[in-house]
């Protein structure tokens, strides 16, 4: 069982709600849920929809053809009417769009007149519509009854009980109507509730799980989702979150509050980002820790402001004037997403270098099911000197000489050392020089000595499937799902195997996995991508001499399909 | 306490008879007369001849990017709000690079002090004109005469409500010293602009210049009164004011952050239980 619907309408109509809501049902239910959005940017009009799959089955990707199609406009029927399957159906209401379709496949339930007369208001026409589709779907109703009590707590027991009325008459009419609808719905009764979460969520909380205590950030698709998470739980986790003047001013007060003694980071998208490459290089020069969770849109300029693209590989890979070490990360789930900004904030302290979540619409917009999410194992050490322990050592210098490049960094204001540090090239107390015997020295400290040590930590790319494969598909970040999916559909006639990279830079070693040998084995690597270049594959010729012997490109703003990776995967293979 | 020797730092490379000489001995003096003592104090520039004030002396520091200052000092408040934190910058670096921070700072009143050693000029890069540079005035890119209008940081402040704006002047010691003192108790933002004259590159607005023109400002003058405080921030030319222009009783930022109220960020532990509370929102 495997049922994708999709809900169309304007901005602004309530589409996000049917979807969030249902993602909710079925994640509670127990089924395995996978969702992403597709929209414009304006506030009202246009042409949006949240395609939402479900199934028995572990999901990770959206997929070509729909099951369902709820619209509340014309336009999604005349869009999306041929990605149905031919026993799907369309839920959709006459009066609203003021126009009848004959035929089988469409469902008309009044949504307006049951949102007036449950409601007395047309807003509670998304919840009859949400009602609708677990009437057809043949589920219980009672998850979203549940769901809509706590979600309308405190608009008081009226509203509720309106709209627990609206869901049940949208519920009954499409169960009465849909007699004929092929859904079958084989629940496994044992399948406990699962979480949902969204990629954003996932970082803002990943964050939050490090002990993150300052966030500063210009609003910016794909980003602001973080910003406004974190936002929602400062009281809660003591967390300052500041919108900044502009993303110079991010960076600079992320900058500030991290050398002061506290975790701090920063979000943005590629435009913002380009703004933020000067506080980057006054990171790498000052050694300061800082996050940064740089979020892929379609550019240039301003490009596609919320669709989705993998084209900062490379941008975020040189930014930043001179030469000093990063770390960056780039998650294929909100899992990963989650530990990754984990591990990207304990390396950052650590070393004390810039570290980089790269992440894309596509991740940041979709949700995902796990069976939970095991917070024991997210890291937490203070490498930072403190009161007594900072007092207690003698001639305190903030960029002292070490074996590893890494001095120890104290807390100003904690004893009576002063901590200085300068975007100069400095001495090892902080101070402005100009003799090339330092310079060398300290070129060596905070980059040469430190990058092999970092690269230490950088855990091999995930390998999911044959593991002696004829076919190899290889990617990085929000990819992983449709790959993996694609593995799937191809593997009983294919030897296939993913190798997925998520820990990017410094690029992973050899000794533990040698996947180079695993490419070079393969009858063909196929290096998929989101940009128009082919940006990873780029990186892995300048890293390891491996060539890809096809490279697969989506560039239209657009996330890979599953059907989609499937077809092309197998042109290549035939040639 | 503190003393003059606390506040020893390295030789400055200032050229011989330039302004910041002045300022720099007034700032450690004022320190020392406060009783702050140098790890209590963090000190943030940017770049410019200014910018190097605190290799100079004593003290936390966070020498970072032109114009960036302001934003450095609003993140280290925010994190911990029991360190004095004071920008000094020059006229360009404040004024020209930082504008957008300066509006910003003043709005939030975040508590950071910003000390502008304005010299009308641009030294570091050697003789362009700066924001403040005289309309007129000609200089090494401009051969035929400035031509924008001088910027009036004190004009700015009075517009946007800043906490606290002062003008003080480098060769006026004793009532520099005040000014900074003055800034230093402020609860909120404060704007201390000090005249400097550049001994290098700015061959009209000499000691000369300003002695002919500079005064304190009277006694009576109300400089709460924005109003007046307005009309006061327009005098420039033939007679120049001293003193507090502006100040009001506007609370900090850091006051209005409920997250801080107790402690400062970097003194407040963390959590790890909670998260565990949090991942049940998400089923």
């Amino acid at each position: 069982m495997d049922y994708s619907i999709k809900i169309g309408g304007e901005a602004g109509q309530g589409i996000q709600t049917i979807g969030d809501t249902l993602a909710r049902v079925f994640a509670r239910s127990g089924f395995h849920v996978f969702s992403h959005q597709d929209y414009e940017s304006r506030i009202r009009g246009g042409h949006n929809f949240y395609q939402l799959r479900f199934s028995n089955n572990p999901i990770s990707a959206s997929q070509e053809r729909v099951d369902i199609l709820v619209a509340l406009d014309r336009e999604s029927i005349t869009r999306h009417e041929q990605e149905l399957m031919p026993d799907g159906r369309v839920l959709y209401d006459s009066t609203a769009l003021k126009l009848k379709h004959e035929g089988a496949l469409f469902l008309d339930i009044p949504f307006e007149k049951l949102a007036l007369e449950q409601g007395g208001s047309k807003i509670m026409m998304n919840t009859v519509a949400t009602g609708a589709v677990l009437g057809m779907l043949g589920m219980e109703v009672a998850p979203l009854l549940d769901i809509i009590t706590t979600t309308f707590k405190k608009k008081g027991v009226e509203i509720i009980m309106a709209n627990r009325s609206a869901a049940l008459e949208g519920y009954e009419a499409a169960a009465k109507s849909c007699t004929k609808c092929p859904f079958n719905l084989s629940r496994d009764s044992s399948a406990k509730p699962k979480l949902l979460m969204g990629g954003a969520e996932a970082i803002a909380l990943g964050a939050v799980a490090s002990g993150c205590k300052f966030y500063s950030a210009y609003p910016m698709t794909p980003s602001t989702g973080i910003m406004n998470y974190l936002a929602a739980k400062e009281k809660e986790y003591g967390v300052v979150v500041e919108q900044a003047e502009d993303e110079i001013a991010a960076i600079n007060m992320a900058l500030g509050a991290s050398f002061a003694g506290a975790r701090a980071m920063t979000g943005t998208s590629g435009g913002g980002f380009a703004l933020m490459t000067e506080g980057l290089s006054l990171a790498g020069m000052t050694e300061t820790p800082v996050v940064i969770a740089m979020g892929q849109r379609p550019g240039p300029a301003t490009g596609f402001p919320t669709r989705t693209e993998q084209g900062e590989l490379q941008f975020v890979l040189s930014a930043g004037h001179g030469e000093f070490p990063r770390v960056i990360f780039a998650p294929g789930t909100p899992r990963q997403a989650f530990f990754l900004t984990n591990k990207a904030f304990d390396l950052a302290e650590k070393y004390q270098v810039p570290a980089f979540i790269l992440f894309d619409t596509y991740l940041s917009d979709s949700q995902w099911t796990f069976d939970g999410l095991d917070t024991g194992k997210a890291r937490y050490v203070d490498y930072r000197l403190r009161g007594e322990a900072f007092n207690r050592v003698v001639d305190y210098k903030r960029h002292a000489f070490s074996e590893s490049g890494i001095s120890l960094f104290g807390v100003p204001g904690d004893a009576k050392h002063t901590v200085v540090t300068d975007s100069d090239e400095h001495d090892e107390d902080g101070h402005i020089v100009e003799d090339a015997l330092t310079r060398i020295k300290m070129v060596e400290k905070r980059f040469i000595k430190k990058l092999p040590l970092i690269k230490r930590e950088i855990a091999p790319p995930f390998l999911y499937g044959d593991h002696a494969p004829r076919v190899v598909l290889v990617g990085w970040g929000s990819t992983y799902g449709v790959m993996k999916e694609a593995v799937d559909r191809m593997s009983s006639t294919t030897s296939i195997a993913m190798l997925h990279f998520s820990e990017l830079f410094p690029f992973p070693m050899r000794e533990r996995f040698d996947y180079v040998r695993l490419l070079s084995n393969a009858k063909l690597s196929i290096c998929i991508e989101g940009n128009a270049s082919g940006q990873f594959a780029r990186l892995m010729r300048a890293e390891t001499g491996h060539e890809f012997t096809a490279q697969i490109h989506k560039f239209d703003g657009r996330p890979f399909l599953v059907e989609e990776v499937v077809r092309e995967v197998s042109a290549k293979c035939k040639v | 306490m503190s003393t003059l020797d606390d506040y020893k730092g390295q030789t400055p490379s200032w050229c011989p008879g330039c302004g910041n000489f002045s300022i720099l001995k007034t700032f450690k003096d004022t320190m020392v007369e406060l009783g702050i003592e140098p790890h209590r104090c963090t000190v943030v520039s940017g770049i410019g001849q200014a910018a190097k004030l605190p290799h100079y002396t004593k003290c936390n520091t966070f020498n970072g990017l032109h114009g960036r200052s302001l934003p450095v000092a609003t993140g280290i408040r925010l994190a911990n709000h029991e360190m004095l934190v004071i920008a000094v910058s020059g006229d360009g670096d404040c004024y020209g690079e930082g504008g957008n921070h300066l509006m910003a700072a003043m709005r939030r009143n975040i508590n950071v002090k910003q000390f502008v050693h304005n010299n009308q000029i641009y030294g570091l890069t050697k003789g362009q004109p700066s924001p403040t540079t005289g309309e007129g005035m000609v200089t090494k890119n401009t051969p035929l005469g400035v031509i924008s209008e001088q910027f009036n940081p004190m004009a700015l402040a009075v517009a946007l409500d800043c906490g606290f704006a002062a003008r003080g002047y480098a060769a006026d010691i004793d009532h520099l010293k005040g000014l900074m003192k003055e800034a230093i108790n402020h609860k909120g933002f404060a704007l201390l602009d000090i005249l400097q004259p550049c001994v290098t590159f700015n061959k009209v607005n000499t000691y000369e210049w300003y002695k002919q023109r500079v005064y304190h400002i009277e006694q009576d003058y109300n400089p709460e009164d924005r109003r007046a405080a307005f009309a006061k921030a327009l005098e420039w030319g033939d007679r120049i004011p001293l003193g507090i222009i502006y100040r009001n009783h506007r609370p900090t930022f850091e006051e209005r952050v409920p997250m801080i109220a107790d402690k400062p960020l970097v003194k407040q532990g963390f959590d790890m239980k909670k998260i565990e509370e949090t991942i049940k929102e998400f089923y």
